[in-house]
């Protein structure tokens, strides 16, 4: 038999080799990228699902790289947030590689694209599995230098110039990270996060941890796109294709950002009230000052981007409480924003598809011409702004009461009016966009193709039945494994080097 | 002492140049000169006061030899930095043949 723990590089190792064959055998036999892409990310899959069983069963697992023991080698540790986080990077990710299919006809040299899909991925799965604080470093930028590639993958004057904007922000913002693990390390004199968190604890929290904190936040929260760092996103994430808008804003911001604040400030550096309060300020401001952004905006897709930020804020809101209702709420609506998010940046990309449009004021009574399309464009946006029973109303619905819980009303009260102001504007886009009268040059338009269609109806279905996690015997394998390893927070110590041995 | 305040020199030089410059280029450049003084302030972390080289010999004694491993970790960091500059520097020729400006001044539909 062969020991659980071995199944946790497979997650880089998969994606890695899949970005190395890509060009080998894409750029000859045509239908190898497609069907290459498809096979692995739904293997990623299946895997993040079965790591779900495994920490079930086993409690946390320890990789030691190379077979050098952990805290001198390197570790790759696997806890319930870590699953939970696999689950939805690679959920999305084949949802999204199902869609790519047909949707990439129209650039050329799919093999390219795929490529730098499957690096981004490792770069992801690399960022959440890390239990090593330099190898978490190195596997962000992994993902971002592949997502600057991918933004100016059109190679138009907007891509380029929002690929440039993305890139520059992105870089200072991964420099202050790894500016902040220099301090770390300096003071620590070790790079594994377990027994970093055990020397701070010994040698007790010094300035030095304050300075940390304040770069890391700029840093992760740069990549997170909260509020005073957010403006690369607006411009970044719509001007890639499609399915890479997809998964920059379903899961890139997520696993580099807010996995990566919850995992050092909950796990390594401890969680204090002044963090708390600064997430939760940082949380709030980007929930309103997004969705007051996208409220005017016209351009389907940017419109979209600015919701991110709005939902973003959510999240940090619920994980910056504290309290384990919160970290389950903050990180249920994770899951879920991942999902219909993409979703809908998936139908922002079916309509262009359709009609080469991303102006709301040009469309019109698509759902007509569209059926599938609209559908799931109404479920997502349903789902997004809040309504019973779609999954987005039932984390939303825990954030604010852990608010109340916690005695934030002030918080609660403003979660409350960015939800309303989000279902208003995404009212507009269903009125603009699918319903009102079909306009006379979209009488000869038509469905998308077989498999956007499929990816597109299958993250509808998950956004219909989403509310399922939170509740009985799912909610305990699943949801509050991962809020359980935050809240556990410097704990984490123990339990890694217990598992060490 | 006054190595590290050239570093934070260096840095703040950077950071300046990121957010002041209008050139492309230029903050291309700002962005090389903070990875550079992230990574010199990452190998003066190593530095022990009369360190000798990091070389394992059965006469030396351990104790006084600098930390050999932010300099194996500075050599990844620069070579991510290269992929960076060389990503930046190519989207930069291709931003130049389309605008016909390195002026970011000029560069700006996307805004809102």
């Amino acid at each position: 038999m062969i020991p659980a723990e071995n199944i946790i590089p497979l997650f880089v190792a998969v994606p890695l080799a899949g970005a190395f064959l890509m060009p080998i055998l894409g750029k000859k036999i045509k239908g190898v990228p497609d069907i290459l892409g498809s096979v692995l990310t739904l293997t990623l899959f299946a895997l993040s699902i079965f790591s779900v069983k495994l920490v079930n069963d086993y409690g946390t697992l320890v990789y030691a790289v190379g077979g050098w023991k952990p805290p001198i080698g390197i570790a790759m540790v696997m806890d319930g947030m870590t699953s939970f986080m696999l689950v939805t990077v690679n959920l999305m990710a084949f949802a999204i590689a199902v869609f790519s299919i047909n949707y990439m006809e129209k650039f050329t040299s799919k093999w390219k694209f795929y490529c730098l899909f499957l690096l981004m991925l490792a770069g992801m799965n690399g960022v959440v599995i890390s239990g090593d604080m330099f190898n978490l470093f190195v596997f962000l930028e992994i993902a971002s230098v592949a997502s600057y590639a991918l933004v100016a993958y059109g190679t138009e004057k907007h891509e380029l110039e929002a690929a440039f904007k993305y890139a520059i922000m992105s870089s200072v913002g991964s420099l202050f990270v790894l500016l902040g693990i220099v301090f770390l390390y300096g003071y620590t004199s070790t790079l594994n996060m377990a027994d970093m968190a055990q020397v701070l604890a010994q040698k007790g929290g010094a300035d030095i941890v304050i300075m940390t904190t304040v770069l890391f936040l700029m840093g992760f929260g740069l990549k997170a796109a909260l509020v005073p760092f957010h403006a690369w996103l607006p411009d970044a994430h719509p001007s890639a294709p499609a399915p890479i808008s997809a998964m920059l804003s379903g899961v890139l911001i997520k696993s580099l950002g807010v996995y990566a604040i919850c995992r050092i400030f909950f796990n390594v550096l401890g969680f204090t009230p002044e963090v708390s309060n600064i997430l939760l300020f940082l949380g709030a401001l980007s929930m309103v000052i997004g969705v007051f952004l996208a409220i005017g905006q016209w351009d389907f897709k940017r419109l979209l981007a600015y919701h991110s930020i709005s939902q973003i804020g959510y999240v940090i809101l619920g994980i910056g409480l504290g309290t384990p209702l919160g970290i389950l709420g903050g990180l249920f609506h994770l899951f879920n924003h991942s999902v219909f998010k993409s979703l809908l940046f998936l139908n922002s990309g079916a309509v262009e598809y359709s009609t080469d449009t991303r102006d709301l004021k040009e469309m019109g009574g698509l759902i007509q011409k569209m059926p599938v399309t609209g559908t799931t464009s109404l479920f997502a946006s349903m789902a997004i702004a809040g309504i019973p029973p779609f999954n987005g109303f039932w984390s939303k619905l825990i954030i604010i009461i852990a608010c109340v819980q916690a005695g934030r009303y002030g918080y609660a009260f403003w979660a409350v009016v960015a939800s309303v102001l989000t279902l208003a504007s995404f009212m507009k886009v269903m009125k603009y966009a699918f319903f009102d009268k079909l306009k006379e040059k979209w009488a000869g338009i038509r469905e998308v193709p077989l498999f956007m269609k499929i990816s597109m109806a299958t993250l509808a279905l998950v956004c219909l039945a989403g509310g399922i996690l939170a509740y009985g015997k799912i909610d305990e394998m699943f949801l509050s494994k991962a809020a359980d390893t935050l809240l556990e927070g410097v704990k984490y110590a123990a339990v890694v080097f217990k598992e060490i041995g | 002492m006054i190595v590290y305040l050239l570093t934070l020199a260096l840095f703040c030089v950077g950071i300046y140049c990121v957010v002041r410059k209008r050139n492309v280029i230029k903050l291309i450049i700002g962005v090389i000169i903070i990875e550079y003084a992230v990574n010199l302030f990452f190998i003066l972390t190593a530095y022990r006061v009369e360190g000798r080289a990091p070389i394992f010999s059965k006469t030396q004694d351990v104790a006084n030899m600098v930390d050999p491993l932010p300099h194996a970790l500075v050599l990844t960091a620069i070579v991510i930095g290269l992929a960076t500059t060389a990503l930046l520097v190519g989207i930069a020729m291709r931003i130049y043949e389309k605008y016909g400006t390195f002026d970011i001044t000029k560069i700006r539909e996307l805004r809102g």
